[in-house]
């Protein structure tokens, strides 16, 4: 006789693998969220395509400026691109730096104290930035400038003559790069705070100093992070408004002399200062600036990941 | 190449907690001395304290004398680094810089010396290591592929030849097999008898059959209880401490009596 038969109800093998139901409800919703993305950044960018069309088809006469749209934006792409390179050059080796204190060199109290401080940075209103820059930063800067053209104006981006207000394009990317040094700052700190003890000993036991160690263990295997934080810091200052609108008064050209008192404006801060008194194409004409804007952000990001995963193979992670 | 190490009445201390207490050993050049006994007993504290290693944990410090070849290893002016160059370690988990082909990994300690040398000589020198860890007919032609693409067994060979490119006076390894298979062990084993006609080797082991393979001397580390200090119990040419220890504490533990 069979034993098995004293079950009474016999279990057909399912095909299916078992799932719990909490299992189903975690996948979907992680999926839900993850679509949701997509389809946000979808609308945005049917949005702005939709509504920057009358601009690439309306004839010159008709857009802000009176010449075509190239004319118009390509002076504010210069502009963004520069106050945000000027930025991230400032502020990457400053926030690395500061993250290495924090984690490789300063006692424990301090290093948690400054930890707060520049997490405190962040959380400062771009106006107040703005505010900054344009009361302390500009005035303050003024003898800088000035001995910046008197012993390096041949060098084209200091040849002046100085803006005798000190709102140039030299203020705005110091004023940027301290907003975005705390978001830099955070992201580096805590990639180097995961080195991993065992690469750090590996360097010391070979009689790595410090800093060696730090050039050996901790500074390759941040060096995504430190990426990753200058990209982030980038998306600000190419998307950052007030600050540049308060200190800026664009004036439509592209040069590469950063102390005189004539400035590319950027495209947020473009929007911002004329969306209020515009009507029509001109309308139609900021929303496709802000297409620019768009895709140059998406470009920076891609570069940003085809840089990290280039040496993929080295990262660490495998 | 190789020289003596010489503890006369060491206490190793973190804060003021006395980790190992009163250890007198003397370490002879070109041989393989076994560090044995049971979890916590401080000979990897000791081992580490060679090196000043230890020193990475903050308040680490030592009471006594350490010497090598007759250098006061703690003596006031004397570099940590500088120790560390002459006295190379193996840890317990293989630990070649990921970011770093195999190439740069085997020279990583000659570009900390600031040693310029040319591409020949740098060639030959990264042959001679792998060679000497018994690497190189493997990786030979993948020298530019990152070290942490090999094999566990394969990435603490690797970690062998880093530390001895720089040719190491001392070579310290804690508990280097206890990530590999017994194949790799072997590997690893056969490794050190060679290596010990150029250097001085410490080795921290659990395994006591591993330790009555590979060591000319075997010293055992015990601890009363937690919180206690570890002290060194006996030091003895190997096959006595594993046939006719003094202590009874040795003889308990090589035969597997505890307590």
């Amino acid at each position: 006789m069979s034993a098995p038969t004293t079950t009474p109800t016999t279990v057909t093998p399912s095909t299916r693998p078992v799932r719990q139901l909490g299992d189903r409800i975690f996948a979907g919703s992680a999926t839900g969220a993850g679509v949701l993305i997509l389809i946000v950044l979808a609308g945005v960018a049917v949005f702005l395509i939709a509504q920057a069309i009358p601009a690439f088809t309306a004839s010159p006469e008709e857009l802000p400026g009176g010449r075509n749209l190239a004319v118009y934006i390509g002076p504010l792409v210069f502009g963004t691109l520069l106050s945000a390179l000027i930025a991230l050059v400032i502020a990457t080796p400053l926030a690395v730096c500061v993250a290495l204190f924090i984690t490789h060199y300063a006692p424990r109290r301090l290093a948690q104290g400054l930890g707060y401080v520049v997490d405190l940075l962040a959380a400062v209103p771009s106006i107040v930035y703005g505010l900054w820059g344009v009361a302390v930063l500009a005035p303050a800067s003024l003898p800088f400038m000035t001995w910046l053209q008197d012993y390096l104006g041949w060098i084209p981006l200091f040849a002046g003559p100085v803006s005798a207000t000190g709102r140039t394009m030299l203020v705005v990317g110091v004023t940027l790069a301290v907003m975005i040094l705390p978001i830099i700052t955070a992201v580096s700190r805590e990639v180097f705070l995961q080195t991993p003890k065992l690469h750090e000993e590996a360097a010391l036991a070979l009689g790595a100093t410090r800093w060696e160690m730090i050039r050996m263990a901790v500074l390759p295997f941040g060096r995504s992070g430190i990426i990753s934080g200058a990209m982030l810091g980038l998306g600000r200052a190419l998307g950052e408004t007030m600050a540049v609108a308060i200190i800026l008064s664009g004036s439509g050209i592209i040069t590469f002399n950063l102390i005189s008192s004539s400035n590319p404006s950027s495209i947020a801060a473009n929007i911002a200062l004329q969306f209020p008194d515009s009507t029509g194409v001109a309308v139609n004409t900021l929303i496709a600036s802000g297409l620019v804007l768009f895709v140059i952000t998406l470009l920076v990001n891609s570069i940003a990941r085809w840089i990290i995963n280039r040496r993929r193979e080295f990262s660490g992670a495998n | 190449m190789s020289k003596a190490v010489h503890a006369k009445n060491l206490n190793i201390y973190y804060g003021s907690f006395l980790a190992v207490e009163g250890v007198d050993i003397e370490i002879k050049p070109k041989t393989v001395t076994a560090l044995i006994g049971p979890s916590g007993c401080g000979k990897s504290t000791f081992l580490r304290s060679i090196n000043r290693m230890h020193e990475v944990i903050p308040g680490a410090r030592v009471e006594g004398s350490l010497t090598l070849d007759g250098k006061e290893l703690y003596g006031p002016g004397v570099d940590p680094v500088g120790v560390r160059r002459q006295i190379g370690m193996v840890f317990q988990r293989p630990n070649p810089f990921p970011t770093m082909s195999i190439y740069e990994n085997v020279i990583a300690g000659q570009k900390l010396n600031n040693k310029r040398a040319g591409k020949k000589a740098t060639d030959e020198l990264v042959e001679r290591s792998l060679r000497g860890a018994n690497l190189w007919n493997e990786v030979k032609d993948r020298l530019d592929k990152p070290g942490s693409g090999l094999s566990g067994g394969q990435q603490q060979r690797l970690c062998i030849a880093r530390a001895i490119a720089v040719q190491p006076d001392v070579l310290l390894m804690d508990e280097p097999c206890s990530a590999l298979d017994p194949i790799s062990t072997l590997a690893i084993e056969d490794l050190i008898n060679e290596l010990k006609t150029d250097y001085t080797i410490v080795i921290v082991t659990h395994n006591m059959q591993q330790a009555a393979r590979v060591s000319d001397f075997t010293g055992f580390f015990n601890i009363e209880g937690t919180g206690k200090p570890g002290h060194l119990v006996e030091m003895d040419e190997t096959k006595t401490i594993f046939s006719q220890p003094k202590q009874k504490a040795t003889e308990d533990y090589v035969s597997g009596r505890f307590g």
